[in-house]
């Protein structure tokens, strides 16, 4: 556990935490879905939901395999996710936010699902074979992802009052946590010049483009530009996260060492 | 199948010679088991009682998402996280099937579900015992699904064509998810400490009663039930399909190195079946009556989620209302 933590915290490994981001959008927005287990406001929602959060789940194993493949000081894909806490999480903040209600779950999805799309298809031209290859695998999922929360962008936008002002609240209140996507960090900027990473700088305008035009589509308002929150790339996150891993990781951590 | 005590508004049994020509022309298709397809006409009692059954059976896929949903957040595994979702998953397009089957007998899936949220109809006893411990995932896959495979594998002969149908697409998952929970519960067995051992123990101890209970009451105490085999909408008695259950799940009870809380539980060499004590009939009726431990909660969540998500529906009719509008002006436009 300790020497876990270690190599994580204090690794000079630049290219495992990168992986590690990866595998951490997706291990928390997945776990953030299956709790609307149950309480969708359709059937077809239901799975949707579901299925979207399967994809997620298995999109981070791919990515915490290969993390433990290049270092075998992190054990397992489960002691990963099970044994660390917030601190050592390096998701995007916009991933653990609260699911709210059905429009701030799909605000909160489209606005990052757009961007993970964006990401994958750029990760498929890697330099690194691995990360090219689990990209190309997950961006087929992510682009129904994308689809499908799109279309509720629209239908909530575009539908009834209520809805609208519901979804214009939700995307105000996500779009704090929009910048940090495409705020690369040292360690980013060095991978990308080595052809590994993705260039956000190319993301970035493709995305606002595309998210305005669908705003406008759905009759919404683009929020002006105000103050971002950032650091979760840095294992700096807000209070929701703690709350949800010690869920997360209760039955695990409650039988150390045990087989399931 | 998750159906129990499906009413079929039937007092006894016709006579041949009670019949009218058109149920005599039916009872002889049903008797050459050529499937009932839905425009061909059907006595009302019939329809009735499948409209019943099927949608019985709906409402257990949907409700019993929620007891295997308590784990799902807390899944040990990222393995057993991504196992369980897609067991939830297929239950619920299970639920869309079967309401897709009862729509073909001409009443749709609002009309059903306000009849299951109004507590007019019911769904299986099974699903109102909480889920106390991860071996519960287990243990609803293994003898929950287990005893609904048993009903489900004859139900694919059943004499009305689209619910045979649905059965024989079901059955191939269902048997699936009885083999995973089957696995969960080897696994902790045979590779767990001391606390997961007692878990399995535990959770076998809360759901064997209950998962002979799934099959209904005794075949004596059921007009209900003699009215389903005779339109072959059953195939097989609530007892038959109990020992039927009962004689498969003992050995695999015992490959577990678990007990089932029955000290009447053994096997008689002249039945060449196994014999078991007499289930508690009076907690059976007060689960269906509404008294069980989940009941309540179980019901009330489920309110709760299709009231929550009125505003979404409502913006979604909407919005297909406003493109279809759309699309129309812009074909008189063209």
């Amino acid at each position: 556990m300790t020497q876990l933590l270690t190599s994580i915290n204090n690794d000079h490994d630049a290219l495992n935490t990168y992986i590690l981001r990866m595998a951490d959008n997706g291990l928390i927005l997945g776990q953030r879905l299956c709790e609307w287990c149950a309480n969708a406001p359709v059937l077809e929602e239901e799975t949707a939901l579901m299925n979207t959060s399967l994809d997620l789940f298995g999109q981070a194993r791919n990515w915490l395999n290969y993390a433990v493949d290049r270092d075998q000081r992190l054990q397992d894909c489960d002691a990963i996710a099970m044994l660390r806490d917030e601190r050592s999480y390096l998701n995007l903040l916009i991933c653990e936010q609260d699911n709210g209600h059905f429009a701030d779950t799909m605000a909160r999805h489209y606005l990052f699902d757009v961007w993970h799309r964006l990401t994958l298809e750029e990760l498929c031209h890697s330099h690194d074979e691995t990360i090219a290859a689990i990209a190309a695998k997950s961006v087929l999922e992510v682009r129904y992802h994308e689809q499908r929360s799109r279309n509720w962008v629209l239908r909530l936008g575009d539908g009834t009052q209520l809805s609208h002002e519901r979804m214009q609240t939700a995307i105000n209140n996500i779009w704090p946590y929009v910048a940090e996507m495409f705020d690369q960090d040292q360690l980013e900027m060095e991978l990308m010049a080595q052809g590994i990473a993705a260039d956000q700088t190319i993301i970035a305008k493709q995305w606002h483009d595309l998210v305005a035009q669908t705003l406008i589509e759905a009759t919404l308002k683009t929020p002006p530009e105000s103050y971002n929150q950032m650091g979760g790339k840095q294992g700096l996150h807000t209070e929701s996260l703690g709350i949800m891993l010690a869920e997360m990781q209760s039955l695990y951590r409650a039988h150390p060492g045990a087989t399931w | 199948m998750y159906a129990q005590m499906v009413d079929t508004g039937v007092k006894s049994l016709k006579h041949r010679s009670e019949m009218s020509a058109d149920e005599q022309a039916f009872m002889a298709r049903i008797d050459n088991e050529s499937k009932i397809e839905p425009q061909d006409w059907m006595p009302d009692a019939y329809r009735k009682t499948l409209v019943r059954q099927i949608s019985q059976h709906a409402h257990s896929e949907i409700i019993g998402m929620q007891p295997e949903g308590n784990w799902l957040t807390r899944a040990p595994t990222i393995k057993r996280k991504l196992q369980l979702a897609a067991k939830i998953q297929d239950e619920c397009g299970h639920g869309q099937y079967l309401y897709s089957a009862a729509e073909t007998l001409g009443v749709g899936r609002d009309q059903l579900l306000d009849q299951l949220h109004t507590g007019k109809a019911k769904y299986s006893s099974i699903f109102n015992y909480p889920t106390l411990n991860w071996a519960d995932m287990g243990a609803v896959g293994w003898l929950v699904d287990g005893a609904a495979i048993v009903n489900q594998v004859v139900l694919q002969r059943t004499s009305y064509g689209p619910y045979s149908r649905a059965m024989i697409r079901i059955c191939k998952e269902e048997s699936f998810h009885q083999r995973q929970g089957y696995e969960i519960l080897l696994t902790m067995m045979q590779k767990g400490t001391p606390a997961q051992k007692d878990m399995v123990q535990d959770a076998i101890n809360r759901f064997w009663w209950p998962s002979l209970m799934m099959f209904g009451p005794n075949d004596d105490a059921s007009t209900n039930s003699a009215q389903s085999l005779a339109w072959k909408i059953k195939r097989k008695s609530n007892d038959e399909l109990r020992q039927m259950f009962i004689d498969q799940t003992v050995p695999q009870l015992e490959v577990l190195g678990c007990t089932a809380p029955d000290p009447d539980l053994q096997w008689n060499p002249e039945t060449g079946h196994y014999d078991f004590g007499e289930i508690d009939w009076s907690e059976f009726f007060n689960v269906i009556k509404g008294n069980g431990p989940c009941n309540k909660q179980r019901l009330e969540k489920k309110v709760k989620a299709h009231e929550n998500g009125t505003w979404v529906r409502d913006a979604a009719q909407a919005y297909a209302t406003k493109q279809q509008a759309g699309a129309a002006t812009k074909k008189e436009a063209s």
